[in-house]
């Protein structure tokens, strides 16, 4: 049974669901943005007999997204474990 | 309960697997049948009308089967849909015709740059995920406005996200109602004009009766055949060229290919080179747009309520995280093969068709001249021959032509037109139902007449379903734009006017009503300005601004000004007013976890 948490606890639970936001935004800002600013530089590698930087933009982040979003839903499911607050 | 689905509420939800696993098996043994047929001599246009009307068939007999009087399931389908089957509906919701038809036609004609719509359209979810989602969950209501309207305690907020819904939602229908007019038009041999109305019915008899519910169940089943029918010629045509059925590994060498052909063609503007302008030349301009344009996408994916509802319909906060992740795998499936999808177009049309006599030239260039000109062919030299600058190809074609091109049998090309079909018609019955909930839920109930029974209120939801329809295929019928244009426009507007009190609403507690409200109306405005005197007044924002385009951003990409806009103004505005009250602030706690009840707040 969830409960409700005092505001110390209520802090806590808050603190470190935005961390893993937090942590999950900046992957999403290098994957979105960082990498493909390169991709005139990623183009002259060669990879699986792809340009990168081509790659990167076509699948590379692609699975990056599908990978964050996974990651996502099992930590904050941990936390909320951690703190009880999950649903019956 | 007398509203379950088939044989009794139990039955259909635990047999969920079962029921869409003898779906798929019919769907292509029902494939594989038109394909024999098609050996045996039946006429193409037979088999591209089995294609069409069969799975419109099939959307409405879901749709009947689904129909319901009850206002939870009518709104959020009883809140009853597993993570997974809501990760389909999604996708289906989610991939329209701009993903389907327009997306690969985009990157056959742009290349690298336009490979930001690939990364726009699947990184948003992301931030849907960890943003929005399990909080808009938890809150629990039925229309994204219902939120607004809560959080920022009354009516004003509340008719703003409507304006902004409305806006974003109805340009982004128009899209799909033209989507479905090509692919009517083209399988049934009938006029674009009428071709739009045709594929309506198809869309109303989806989602009249059901509503939410009905619209769920007919997504998975769309999502099965737009997800087969887009695999199936990529996987066909890597087989045939790499002896590789996995088109995602083997196109590095069609792009191999490709980069010596456009050398022997003189082509200047390389398929695969990163942010280069006509003439093949780095430029700041494209790069800058390519930034503007990933980030308008991103951010509207998590602005959009037609998606940000479908996460209204899970049983639970946990499950609508998995469903993000589920919704993003099934996204992805289609996403990182469309780069493969028109690689693959590229190659041939560079190999087979460029450089043939032009008399020689196939029934499929026939076909396709006569679907409104999109597909020109002009002998410009005289010589006979097609050279590479007489064949203009329209983006929104290239999808549903490839099979043709290729020179696959013609029943792959009615299996990617019932796939163009289906994404289009699912987008837009989500699309509708999102308008027609918001104005019935949010405007009727809310505003006019709170007093309105259940039985009156779903009359009028149905009512405005059909007329919102109506208009959007009235207005598709003028041709406004091109399909792709028209749903990144849809996405800017959504972005520049919804991202900023959502997110600030759930993770910034001092946010305040007033603080919100201005923040909307100036993104809102500043973006849609921005898109009106581009688009329609060029002359006179130039003499305003004295520059065409403000730093070359396309507008497209309006939300770009827009959405600062929109966060700068909430926050000064914000920090400005007073505190919301202690009730507000424990009504935001509240929704950051997922037990326990949510707090009341009277608005």
């Amino acid at each position: 049974m969830a409960q409700k948490l005092d505001t110390a606890q209520m802090h806590k639970y808050w603190t470190k669901t935005s961390r893993l936001m937090w942590t999950i935004f900046a992957l999403w800002i290098f994957f979105s943005f960082v990498a493909p600013l390169f991709a005139v530089q990623l183009n002259t590698i060669k990879f699986l007999g792809f340009p990168l930087g081509f790659y990167m933009a076509a699948q590379g982040s692609l699975l990056a997204f599908v990978v964050l979003c996974v990651w996502n839903a099992i930590s904050q499911n941990k936390i909320d474990e951690e703190f009880g607050v999950q649903e019956d | 309960m007398a509203d379950s689905k088939t044989a009794g509420g139990g039955g259909f939800y635990g047999n969920l697997g079962k029921i869409y696993g003898g779906y798929a098996g019919g769907f292509i043994v029902f494939t594989l049948i038109l394909a024999v047929l098609e050996q045996m001599g039946v006429p193409n246009k037979i088999i591209g009308y089995c294609f069409v009307i069969l799975t419109i068939g099939v959307y409405a007999y879901i749709g009947i089967l689904s129909r319901t009087m009850d206002l939870s399931e009518y709104y959020v389908a009883g809140r009853k849909v597993p993570a997974l089957y809501n990760g389909m509906a999604t996708g289906a919701d989610w991939m329209s015709a701009a993903s389907f038809i327009s997306m690969a036609g985009g990157i056959y004609l742009g290349g690298f740059n336009a490979l930001g719509y690939v990364l726009g359209w699947t990184g948003g979810y992301v931030l849907v995920g960890i943003l929005l989602a399990p909080y808009l969950r938890k809150f629990g209501q039925f229309t994204v406005p219902d939120f607004l309207g809560t959080r920022y305690e009354g009516n004003g907020a509340r008719l703003c996200g409507v304006v902004v819904l409305f806006c974003a939602s109805f340009t982004y229908i128009v899209a799909q109602c033209f989507g479905i007019g090509i692919i009517t038009s083209r399988f049934l041999g009938i006029p674009f004009e009428v071709a739009i109305f045709v594929g309506l019915l198809g869309i109303l008899v989806c989602s009249m009766l059901g509503g939410m519910r009905a619209v769920t169940w007919t997504q998975v089943a769309q999502y099965i055949i737009l997800i087969i029918s887009y695999l199936v010629p990529v996987v066909w045509l890597s087989t045939k060229l790499y002896g590789v059925p996995i088109p995602e590994l083997t196109y590095g060498q069609a792009l191999d290919q490709i980069a010596q052909l456009e050398t022997k063609l003189g082509v200047v503007k390389h398929y695969v080179d990163a942010f280069t302008d006509a003439k093949g030349q780095f430029s700041w301009v494209e790069f800058n747009n390519f930034w503007a344009l990933v980030l308008c996408l991103m951010i509207g994916t998590a602005s959009l309520p037609h998606i940000l509802m479908r996460y209204f319909t899970t049983p639970s906060v946990r499950e609508a995280r998995t469903s993000v992740a589920w919704s993003i795998f099934f996204i992805f499936l289609l996403y990182f093969t469309a780069p493969a999808y028109a690689s693959f177009a590229k190659l041939e049309v560079y190999q087979n068709v460029i450089g043939q006599p032009i008399a020689n030239l196939p029934a499929w260039v026939q076909n396709w001249s006569q679907v409104g000109g999109l597909l020109t062919i002009k002998d410009g030299n005289s010589d006979g021959i097609l050279q590479l600058s007489e064949f203009i190809i329209n983006q929104d074609i290239i999808v549903l032509s490839m099979p043709e091109i290729a020179g696959l049998p013609y029943v792959v090309s009615g299996l990617v037109a019932a796939g163009g079909l289906a994404a289009a018609l699912s987008t837009a019955d989500g699309l509708l139902l999102a308008i027609a909930n918001a104005l019935s839920h949010d405007v009727y109930y809310k505003m006019i007449d709170p007093k309105a029974s259940t039985a009156r209120r779903l009359i009028v939801a149905r009512g405005l379903l059909v007329g919102v329809a109506l208009i959007a295929a009235a207005v598709a019928g003028t041709r406004p734009s091109g399909i792709i244009q028209m749903v990144a426009w849809a996405f800017s507007l959504a972005a520049a006017g919804l991202f900023a009190p959502l997110v600030l609403g759930i993770w910034w507690k001092r946010t305040t009503k007033i603080g919100a409200i201005s923040g909307m109306v100036s993104g809102f405005g500043i973006c849609l300005f921005y898109l009106v005197m581009t688009r329609y007044w060029p002359a006179e924002f130039k003499a305003m601004f004295g520059t065409d385009l403000w730093w070359g951003i396309r507008n497209i990409s309006s939300a770009v000004f827009g959405l600062p806009a929109a966060f700068a103004v909430t926050y000064v505005v914000s920090l400005m007013t007073p505190e919301p009250s202690k009730e507000m602030q424990a009504f935001v706690d509240s929704i950051r976890t997922p037990g326990g009840a949510v707090v009341p707040h009277a608005a």
